[in-house]
């Protein structure tokens, strides 16, 4: 009796740490409100124009870290979204801006297509350095990290690229359904990275891929077209990432990748990813995007300086981790 | 009785290194056949050409009468012959339904796309253990909050859904716990009672004679000698594997 009571309480704290990033978000959230109500006698929650901005921020910070999920989950990394997204940011606006002042559609689809090849092709190359030539992810990702840079400001002649695009700017800041087409956009390839992780083979395999690579392998799984096609999604999602940037600034830019690189790694392990890999969920990543978000716009609504947020993030980095270590004591230990 | 698997004139030699010389003997249905030797005596890379992982430099593997040798890992396994490794080969952060069907999920289709089925698997996995004599607690618990003897159960498992004739186990009990090798030995009676025939790597002389049907000892790549059981005793086995005796 005394052992069923026991494991009941445990498995309450177990539940309870695991919806800890949801209850830290609430926190949050509930924070800025007292705050507001208090100091201004306005409201942080119930504006339209605070809600869109910590939206779109977080559609930003998800649209890296999505495909980056599945990477850690099959226990690696891949730090060149960082420079995948400005590469698709650069080509996307070369090509529009080739297109004339008043390129259409068509235009404007190509060059979306040709952003997002761009970043496939780093992540082939990732995969391939991976799986192939047995290079660790770190490494192998921190070097196209690098090319990518170079390519895409090579590319750009050094500057941002700005463009005039009527369609573009429509894509990138307009709403459909009353929701900013960024979060649309990020709420949609999330959907389809949560089906994919959860509820397909290729995602059971990403996780057993995570946790036991030998036990992939033995079960017949081809893991080196496995871990090439984690590599692409991630540098789509990335791409992704450089597109909607592109169509909401009108311009394109090799570093606009560059600053979310940290805040995308930090969603997915506020997220409750594990850096040795076989934990992480996409729902998680969201929240953590969320928080994040909801961080740097609440501080910057407080009125202290925007640099405050650098340091409020790297704690709830540090928070994360210690959750996640706990985690491992309580249930036990990851044998 | 009826040979399940014929193990004939295996050689292997690497570089100048003749590592397995001219290994013969078989193993029936429901059969435990204990390899013991000392390290190095040639036992994993004997496991090793039956499996499929080493070509022999000579000599032929037959299951059932049909010759084995020069088949892929793969191949031998689909044949029936199912390696159950040290590390277990387990994805420890799956549920044992997904661990039970790794790299052959089952999926149903919702809104026309494909969704693993988890329910299913997990049923199937209930199903397996109980016939082993193992209740998984919570089938919806990865495997990593298992203990030892009940993981090596779902390895086991794999190699009886699967419909394996034999089952290769390499020093099952190695990394376990005192209850937990008893758990593995009952394992094994419950598998040779299915019919399944064994052959059990293993160095640790009480599991050998409490699983054996025939010890087969290897002593620096040859066999030095076949024993039933109940006709030797550990000190002759001990002297066979130090190559004293033939």
């Amino acid at each position: 009796m005394d052992h069923v009571v026991q494991r009941n309480g445990t498995s309450f704290v177990k539940s309870l740490l695991n919806a800890w990033s949801w209850l830290f978000l609430v926190l949050i959230l509930g924070f800025f409100e007292v705050y507001a109500q208090t100091q201004t006698g306005s409201t942080f929650l119930f504006r339209v124009y605070n809600l869109q901005s910590i939206a779109v921020a977080a559609s930003q910070i998800l649209l890296l870290a999505l495909g980056l999920t599945l990477v850690i989950v099959a226990g690696h990394i891949d730090l060149s979204i960082a420079f995948s997204s400005g590469l698709a940011s650069v080509v996307i606006a070369l090509v529009i801006r080739a297109g004339g002042v008043d390129a259409g559609w068509g235009i404007v689809a190509l060059a979306a297509f040709a952003g997002l090849a761009a970043a496939a092709i780093v992540g082939v190359v990732n995969g391939w350095l991976v799986a192939w030539l047995a290079v660790p992810s770190f490494i192998g990702t921190l070097g196209t990290y690098g090319v990518a840079r170079g390519a895409a400001l090579i590319m750009a002649g050094g500057a941002t690229v700005s463009i005039r695009n009527e369609h573009a700017r429509e894509l990138g800041n307009g709403t459909l359904l009353g929701f900013p087409i960024p979060l649309v956009t990020a709420m949609v390839l999330a959907l389809i990275c949560h089906y994919v992780l959860k509820h397909t083979r290729f995602g059971a395999h990403t996780y057993a891929l995570g946790a036991n690579p030998a036990s992939v392998e033995r079960a017949g799984v081809d893991v080196k077209r496995h871990l090439i096609m984690l590599f692409v999604i991630s540098a789509l999602t990335a791409g992704m990432g450089g597109l909607i940037y592109t169509f909401r600034f009108s311009a394109g830019a090799a570093n606009s990748g560059e600053p979310i690189l940290l805040y995308a790694v930090a969603a997915v392990f506020i997220g409750g990813a594990s850096l040795t890999g076989g934990q992480g969920t996409i729902s998680g990543t969201v929240i953590g995007a969320f928080i994040i978000a909801v961080i740097q716009f609440g501080l910057v609504f407080c009125g202290l300086p925007p640099y405050w947020q650098f340091v409020a993030v790297g704690l709830v980095i540090i928070v994360a981790v210690l959750v996640d270590q706990s985690k491992d004591r309580i249930v036990g230990g990851k044998a | 009785m009826s040979e399940l698997l014929k193990v004939e004139g295996l050689r292997k030699r690497f570089g100048g290194n003749e590592a397995v010389k001219n290994v013969t003997f078989t193993v029936g249905p429901g059969e435990c056949v204990v390899l013991a030797g000392d390290n190095g005596a040639g036992k994993s890379t004997v496991i090793k050409m039956i499996s499929g992982v080493y070509q022999p430099t000579d000599g032929q593997v037959f299951l059932n009468g049909d010759l084995l040798t020069g088949k892929t890992p793969e191949a031998v396994r689909t044949a029936g012959i199912e390696t159950i490794y040290q590390d277990l080969a387990l994805a420890d952060n799956l549920d044992p339904g997904l661990n039970l069907y790794l790299g052959r999920e089952r999926t149903i289709r919702r809104f026309g796309l494909p969704f693993l089925d988890r329910k299913t698997m997990r049923d199937d996995a209930v199903e397996v253990m109980k016939s082993l004599g193992i209740v998984v607690p919570d089938p919806a618990a990865p495997v990593r909050e298992m203990s030892g003897g009940q993981r090596q159960a779902i390895a086991i498992a794999r190699a009886i859904h699967w419909q394996a004739g034999l089952v290769i186990m390499d020093e099952p009990t190695a990394a376990l716990g005192v209850p937990e090798q008893r758990e593995v030995m009952a394992l094994i009676h419950r598998l040779k009672a299915k019919g399944v025939g064994i052959i059990l790597i293993s160095h640790n002389l009480p599991d050998i004679f409490a699983a054996a049907d025939r010890i087969i000892v290897l002593a620096r790549g040859v066999v030095a000698g076949e024993r039933r059981p109940a006709e030797t005793n550990d000190e002759e086995i001990v002297r066979m594997m130090m190559g004293a005796t033939l």
